[in-house]
């Protein structure tokens, strides 16, 4: 079967692709858009290294596929700084040393991004619940958890 | 003539929170980790694995595979020369190329589930996929054993019909699964429990448990027609993985140039070689680069995990709560390759007490699962975890605050350890005194609610290490270091770097040189990378300020001792700073042509005084008396890191490793069926804490000084992993009155647990 020929919006930009079937979105911002900051970890959506927002809405761009996105909107790791400014929660992220190996840390960020939009004033547990979905085996969360409430309240603060 | 930036810097950034070096890169989805890596031309490998966990391979033919358009290389056994049997010391475990020949690519038998039989390369992954199908491997399947002791019983399935138990007299005549017994004795055991008032002997079990790193391992190799080979792995020693490639592969180490990628976990699990030596030997075949990636169920199947184990352990102790015996026998699995870490479970079991009359005995076992790898402290939280439960249950039985028994048998300086040597300074007392100061200490506790404490012990290593400084012309820095960072070790060198030469942490930028751009560096592992790292920058610090004192002599016509290097500068002293101003390191940089050449040092070292580290943790949880499941409330980590180089990383060394602990305590296990094979090699089922699962980890750093080490550094990362599992048992037998004595506590587990008792109705 040819390959499926894609329209869709990348971190802004109209990006044209062609895709197999088979190929995950993840594969496709990988291997042949060369966005690597999403990661592999799993493959089954259970560790959220790959988590990004399609047409607004978190998801593991290992469960969705490529030849999916025709005309749809994705926003990725690599979206997330503007210009020379990191945005608030990458900055935090450094302050706070919630990252030690950074490879859980693209995928909690974007998740991190998704529901500070929804609720800028989350409590501990809700942050605790909204990332359950992104595995990290090096901080113990602690310092996660800490640099994403303490960027809400400064974003709260304007 | 002074550069402001760097005149006179007198700031300390040691023991101070920068901002990573590397962080930008890390937040952005810059940094390039394992399989980020591409090169043009480059073809997919993959790899057969065995279904079978223990099986004969008869026959394999690769034919078709190999007629597959697109497929480039196959390999099987015999791309791989056969090694002689031979012990090389591999991090804090010894390994034999014999077994990690056989480990990469099966030879006579495929020996566990997942075990690699063959790979190829093709020009996509979906052939390489089709090409692994066509591989025609016939085997003649055996009978498996899984269980370490059943493996232990006289006619269990044999693994090896040439291992033959070592460590015992005389030499067995049959072969075994027992690959090797250890023992350590201190005092007179036999004394030591005539003279006890209270002697408990308790067996526990623990299931094996998965290192549990986010980033597969991957590797990305390229071989030119003059066997010029270079690798991008995923790994915590690429001088290890050069060493290994060239040895199992019979190439010249000169040849040979390892990336270290940037490194998404490995926790010891990426320490040894799995996929690197088949990317050179198929690249090798297909003149192409070969980038391989494990899948998730790879990485379960055929890489790490730690062992499961059982240990027996019996201790006396005096009505006044004085240890005076202590003996434990120590049963763990090794996989299919002899090499357990029950060498320093041995050796940690009893280490936080001083104890006159110790005996500990060790099996090393093989049984038909992955061989395992090291995992954080290896070997230490299974032995400990016993004897912490057993302390704790002396502590109950006794009525003494199982806190002050601990401190009342405390290790500390000049207590001889019955593994050997006298203790320097440590921190054990310290990190008890610190738990009982905090809040968390004297905090309520309701119905099913529990609080539990353990310490823990780590010996902590030193090694070979190259770490070099470079002035550039501008009188910036840069810095080479040859361990990859793991967790924050470029800021803590940086620190380090920026401290000795007296200029600004943003001056100093550091990168992990490859194999061919600095010296031999042992690989990251037993909490060595910045103790070691650390002692190398202050050697190369050293060579530079030599150097720009003995310029400015130079320059200035004077003798040594009218100069010195302070705050970033060599200064005149006496009449001499009339006369001529402090020369920067940013202006001898400017003059560096005129006045002898290029500025650097290079510390080339073997690094000692490794200090142990001890810490304690105290743990609340609460049972649930319907499901069976704890969760955990509160947790506080309390220990000795000699002198914190970066506190928030230090911290998440703690808060880390205390979670993985949690993890091993509460959930994780290899779950095998009747046929031998892994039922959870997912996420899914093999259940890591997520961050709903914990509370925040609270961290109290002592910092009792290594005074072998110049800032008083001792290693970190290790230890936090070792005191959960006792602590967190303990916890359990407060909140239930059950001493549970087998890991995990999951849910299931639990709940029968409380049916039994008649604490709930079944």
């Amino acid at each position: 079967m040819a390959k499926h020929h894609i329209h869709a919006q990348i971190n802004g930009d109209d990006v044209e692709y062609l895709c197999e079937t088979e190929e995950t979105l993840l594969d496709v911002l990988r291997d042949t858009l060369h966005l690597t900051g999403s990661k592999e970890g799993c493959a089954s959506g259970d560790c959220g290294a790959c988590s990004v927002m399609l047409d607004g809405r978190l998801v593991c761009s290992c469960l969705v596929l490529g030849c999916e996105m025709h005309g749809r909107t994705v926003e990725t790791i690599e979206g997330m700084a503007q210009g020379e400014t990191l945005h608030p929660l990458q900055q935090r992220f450094l302050e706070h040393a919630a990252l030690q190996c950074g490879i859980c840390t693209p995928g909690v960020l974007v998740a991190s991004k998704a529901l500070l939009e929804r609720n800028n004033d989350p409590t501990e547990t809700e942050v605790r619940y909204w990332l359950a979905g992104n595995l990290c085996r090096c901080t113990g969360y602690d310092k996660i958890v800490t640099a994403v409430m303490d960027t809400a309240a400064a974003m709260r603060k304007g | 003539m002074a550069d402001t930036a760097t005149n006179g810097h007198a700031q300390s950034f040691v023991g101070t929170r920068t901002i990573r070096p590397d962080g930008v890169d890390k937040v952005t989805g810059r940094a390039r980790f394992g399989a980020d890596f591409n090169l043009p031309g480059q073809l997919i490998g993959r790899v057969l694995r065995s279904p079978h966990p223990h099986a004969r391979i008869v026959s394999i033919d690769t034919s078709k595979a190999e007629a597959l358009p697109g497929v480039k290389a196959v390999i099987t056994r015999d791309d791989f020369a056969d090694q002689p049997s031979e012990f090389i010391p591999a991090g804090e475990m010894m390994m034999n190329y014999k077994d990690v020949v056989r480990n990469v690519m099966a030879r006579e038998k495929a020996l566990y589930e997942g075990h690699a039989v063959a790979a190829v390369a093709a020009t996509s992954a979906a052939i390489a996929r089709r090409a692994l199908k066509l591989i025609d491997v016939k085997y003649e399947v055996l009978p498996h054993v899984i269980d370490a002791v059943a493996a232990m019983q006289p006619g269990a399935p044999l693994l090896h019909d040439d291992l033959f138990t070592a460590g015992v007299e005389p030499k067995p005549d049959k072969p075994s699964n027992v690959a090797k017994r250890i023992e350590i004795k201190l005092g007179d055991l036999e004394a030591g429990f005539k003279a006890a008032d209270l002697v408990i002997e308790r067996e526990f079990k623990t299931a094996p448990v998965h290192q549990g790193y986010i980033e597969p391992h991957a590797a990305l190799a390229s071989v030119s027609e003059d066997g010029t080979t270079e690798l991008w792995c995923t790994t915590q020693g690429h001088f290890i993985v050069r060493a290994h490639c060239a040895r199992l592969l019979g190439l010249d180490m000169g040849k040979v140039r390892v990336t270290a990628t940037e490194i998404g976990g490995g926790f010891g699990g990426k320490t040894v070689v799995y996929l690197e030596p088949l990317a050179i030997a198929l690249s090798r075949k297909a003149k192409r680069p070969v980038k391989m990636v494990m899948s998730r169920e790879e990485v379960f199947k055929a890489s790490g995990p730690t062992s499961g184990a059982t240990v027996r352990v019996k201790m006396g102790v005096k009505k006044d709560g004085k240890l005076v015996a202590a003996f434990a026998e120590l049963k763990y699995q090794a996989g299919a390759f002899q090499g357990s870490p029950v060498q320093p479970g041995v050796f940690c079991a009893f280490a936080p007490y001083d104890i006159e009359n110790v005996h500990v005995i060790g099996y090393d076992v093989v049984s038909n699962r992955p061989k395992v790898a090291a995992y954080r402290a290896p070997g230490a939280p299974i032995s400990e975890y016993a004897v912490e439960s057993v302390v704790d249950e002396i502590a109950k039985k006794l009525d003494i605050d199982p806190v002050d028994l601990r401190l009342q048998n405390a290790a500390h300086e000049g207590t001889k350890a019955a593994y050997g040597p006298k203790f320097g300074p440590i921190g054990l007392e310290e990190t008890l005194n610190a738990i009982k100061k905090t809040e968390h200490w004297n905090a309520p506790l309701r119905k099913w609610q529990g609080r539990g404490v353990a310490s823990g012990f780590w010996f902590n290593i030193g090694g070979e290490t190259c770490a070099s400084l470079t002035v550039n012309e501008d009188g910036t820095v840069s810095l080479v270091a040859g361990t990859p960072d793991i967790g924050g070790l470029r800021a803590s060198l940086t620190a380090v770097a920026a401290d000795e030469l007296g200029v600004p942490y943003d001056k100093v930028r550091p990168i992990i040189g490859d194999t061919g751009s600095i010296g031999f560096n042992f690989l990251t592992g037993g909490s060595r990378s910045a103790f070691s790292g650390s002692m190398a920058i202050v050697e190369a610090a050293k060579q530079i300020k030599s150097e720009l004192c003995a310029r400015a002599c130079k320059l200035w016509e004077a003798k040594p001792e009218q100069v010195e290097f302070s705050g970033g500068a060599v200064r005149p002293l006496g009449a001499l700073a009339e006369k001529v101003k402090p020369m920067t390191i940013a202006d001898f940089a400017k003059v560096a042509g005129k006045t002898g050449g290029p500025i650097g040092g290079v510390g080339r070292i073997n690094a000692q005084g490794a200090g142990p580290s001890f810490g304690t943790h105290m743990v609340d949880l609460e049972v649930d008396p319907e499901t069976g499941r704890a969760t955990i409330l509160r947790y506080t980590v309390a220990q000795d890191a000699g002198r914190a180089l970066h506190p928030a990383y230090v911290e998440g060394q703690y808060q880390g490793g205390a979670v993985q602990g949690i993890g091993w305590a509460l959930n994780e296990e290899y779950i095998y069926g009747e046929d031998g094979k892994l039922q959870n090699a997912g996420f899914l089922d093999y259940r890591m804490p997520v961050a709903s699962d914990v509370p925040m980890i609270d961290t109290v750093l002592v910092e009792v000084a290594n005074p072998k080490h110049p800032y008083g550094v001792r290693g970190v990362g290790e230890t936090p992993i070792v005191p959960p599992l006792g602590a967190i048992a303990n916890a359990m037998e407060q909140a239930t009155g059950i001493r549970f004595t087998e890991l995990p506590m999951s849910p299931p587990r639990v709940l029968k647990a409380l049916k039994e008792k008649g604490l709930r109705k079944a």
